[in-house]
């Protein structure tokens, strides 16, 4: 390891590239990956938004977009040019510099997440590609706190939704947002012990750590056992606010949600960065659980070609899970949404987390595995059993109070 | 490159802090007071206290300042508030004498002791590598503070239960006052969810789909 105050005065950057004096080169190449991650991205989104219109159209057994382009793959793109063409309203009641605040506070952490994330790079070497005579990891930053950066974004992007219906100035934005925050807050919490159970297998935080551990040993969704993964998926689609989870915007009961008054520009910046996000989200999923961009090099000429490859895969199956959700799924209740966080999925990953601590500190100590994880289980079934009783408990007292007024009313 | 990246961050900081103080509304002052925990956020990564950096924005942005508006919000009181009236008389010069006499202290211990500011030789160099600084802060709080981490833990869970007790509802002789309960959470909502959700189609492109 180089002292890194000597190299990169931020660290924000552990990257092979920037070992060595930091020349016009390096800040081109470091340049090219931003724009590079940048476009694809948008592209990515782009065609995102088809992919799910057209998809839900085949599950609906309707056409789907149909006139824009061949298949209707250029749809979104008329779509952005209608928006940005729109007149931009700001209610009379908003906020207006707060207003204008919002879309972006909702679309940066979305872009920023994207920059941890090794979308290529031969992971049956060190991770890295050759570019021009200079080694560089495929992905633009790789902080050594990388997932921590992940968890900070995703709180960031809770003040868009937030403020977007506080700002506006009037009731239905103002009850989605609330419903909106509340949600990401509960989820996070879910989220965030998943992915504590993938630091404690990994040892580290950065991501490209991470990706590399997974291809020496087994990929994270099977050392870590399963739970997490689903802990995170679950958790993470809520966080996104994606059906069947997406009563922020529930048209029934809240018109929609928190972005009701915005329109035009500011709108769509809203949209971009839901589609952004899903993506990311997928993205950070497979980073974290499914191996990365790792995966068998079939040939060797244009090898960097695979990990890309395996990379996108990976990605697409999540985002195609996504739209299937949307498709089939009706949507929770509030409650229901609740009791799911807060009663299941947290106490399952905190419960998970303590198993795998366990099982990491009497591997460390030698003690022998078995009696160990079976005293392990039993402690985690008892408190499993004191939660649920505790549950009934207040459901049962609930109901009561509530007969007990039907008596007296 | 270091003194810049202090220079913009610490004017950030400041900004923000001017601006908790004029700020009119009360959800203003908290963004501003998100503004300035990014500021310190920076100058935690300028020292190479990344983790501190991330936790700073997890913990104070995305949690603390979440719960400030939370209470804004939902207590109504985010409305512009009058700045010329001072709600406690006589508060005002005492803050101003006992902010001037604090900045009177940190003026005399720098220009007193100029080599070592905090009084400790080397307090402002990187204890490691920006990358082991998760290690160390874990190995420190459950070796040596191990102690005062698992009280901090029991303090915290004392306060949530204590809200819990304080917030719940008496029943019985002792109830202080007949209890509404909404009862909408138990009804079953036969139209809730039903049919597809047509959120993205309807709001970007409407006719087509």
């Amino acid at each position: 390891m180089i002292p890194a105050t000597l190299t990169a005065p931020l660290v924000l950057a552990a990257d092979p590239l920037l070992d060595g004096p930091i020349g016009p080169g390096i800040v081109g190449i470091v340049l090219i990956k931003v724009v590079l991650a940048f476009t694809l991205l948008l592209v990515s989104v782009m065609l995102m938004i088809w992919f799910e219109r057209k998809l839900v159209a085949d599950m609906h057994n309707r056409i789907g977009p149909a006139e824009a382009g061949p298949f209707g793959i250029l749809q979104t793109l008329a779509d952005g040019i209608k928006l940005f063409f729109k007149e931009d309203l700001v209610p009379d009641r908003a906020d207006r510099m707060v207003f204008k605040l919002a879309p972006y506070l909702s679309l940066v952490p979305a872009f920023l997440v994207f920059a941890i994330v090794p979308i290529g790079g031969d992971f049956s070497g060190d991770g890295t590609v050759t570019w021009f005579g200079e080694t560089t990891y495929l992905q633009v930053a790789d902080p050594p706190v990388g997932v921590l950066f992940f968890l900070a974004l995703s709180s960031i992007a809770v003040y868009g939704v937030m403020l977007a219906g506080w700002a506006s100035g009037s009731k239905y934005p103002l009850l989605g947002s609330v419903r909106a925050s509340a949600q990401m807050i509960s989820y996070e919490a879910a989220l965030g012990l998943a992915i504590a159970t993938v630091f404690l297998t990994s040892g580290s935080l950065s991501t490209h750590e991470i990706v590399a551990r997974q291809v020496s040993g087994s990929w994270n969704v099977l050392a870590t056992g399963v739970v997490p993964f689903l802990v995170f998926l679950l958790a993470g689609t809520a966080e996104l606010n994606r059906p069947p989870f997406d009563l922020v915007e529930a048209e029934q009961e809240l018109v929609g949600g928190f972005h009701t008054e915005y329109s035009s520009l500011r709108f769509s910046l809203f949209f971009l960065a839901e589609f952004m996000n899903v993506i990311t989200m997928s993205a950070i999923a497979v980073t974290l659980f499914l191996g990365g961009p790792a995966g068998p090099i079939l040939t060797d000429t244009l090898g960097w070609v695979w990990p890309l490859f395996w990379f996108s895969s990976k990605v697409f199956v999540f985002l195609f899970c996504f739209v299937w959700l949307r498709a089939t799924l009706p949507r929770l209740r509030y409650d229901q949404l609740m009791d799911l966080g807060w009663k299941v999925l947290i106490p399952v990953a905190l419960g998970w987390f303590l198993l795998i601590a366990t099982m990491n500190v009497a591997d460390d100590l030698g003690w022998p595995v078995v009696p160990v994880v079976l005293a392990g289980v039993a402690v985690l079934v008892a408190g499993a059993a004191l939660l649920a009783g505790a549950i009934e408990k207040a459901r049962g007292d609930a109901l009561a109070e509530l007969t007990d007024e039907g008596a007296k009313g | 490159m270091d003194a810049a990246v202090f220079l913009i961050s610490a004017a950030i900081v400041l900004a923000g802090a001017g601006g908790v103080l004029v700020a009119r509304s009360p959800v203003h002052a908290a963004l501003f007071l998100v503004q300035t925990l990014f500021g310190v956020s920076v100058l935690f990564v300028l020292q190479d206290a990344t983790f501190l950096a991330a936790i700073q924005v997890i913990v104070y942005a995305g949690a603390v300042v979440i719960l400030f508006l939370f209470v804004i919000m939902l207590l109504g009181v985010d409305r512009f508030e009058d700045l010329g009236v001072e709600p406690i008389v006589g508060q005002r010069p005492v803050a101003a004498l006992i902010g001037a006499s604090l900045l009177g202290m940190l003026l005399i211990a720098l220009l007193v002791s100029v080599d070592e500011p905090t009084g400790a030789h080397g307090a402002n160099a990187a204890l490691g590598d920006a990358a082991d600084n998760t290690r160390r802060l874990g190995e420190a709080l459950f070796t040596d503070y191990v102690f005062a981490v698992e009280l901090t833990a029991i303090l915290l869970t004392i306060a949530v239960i204590g809200a819990v007790v304080l917030a719940r509802k008496v029943r019985g002789p002792l109830a202080p006052l007949p209890v509404v309960v909404v009862a909408s959470a138990t009804i079953e909502d036969p139209e809730a969810g039903d049919g597809p959700t047509d959120t993205t189609d309807g709001h970007a492109a409407g006719e087509d789909t």
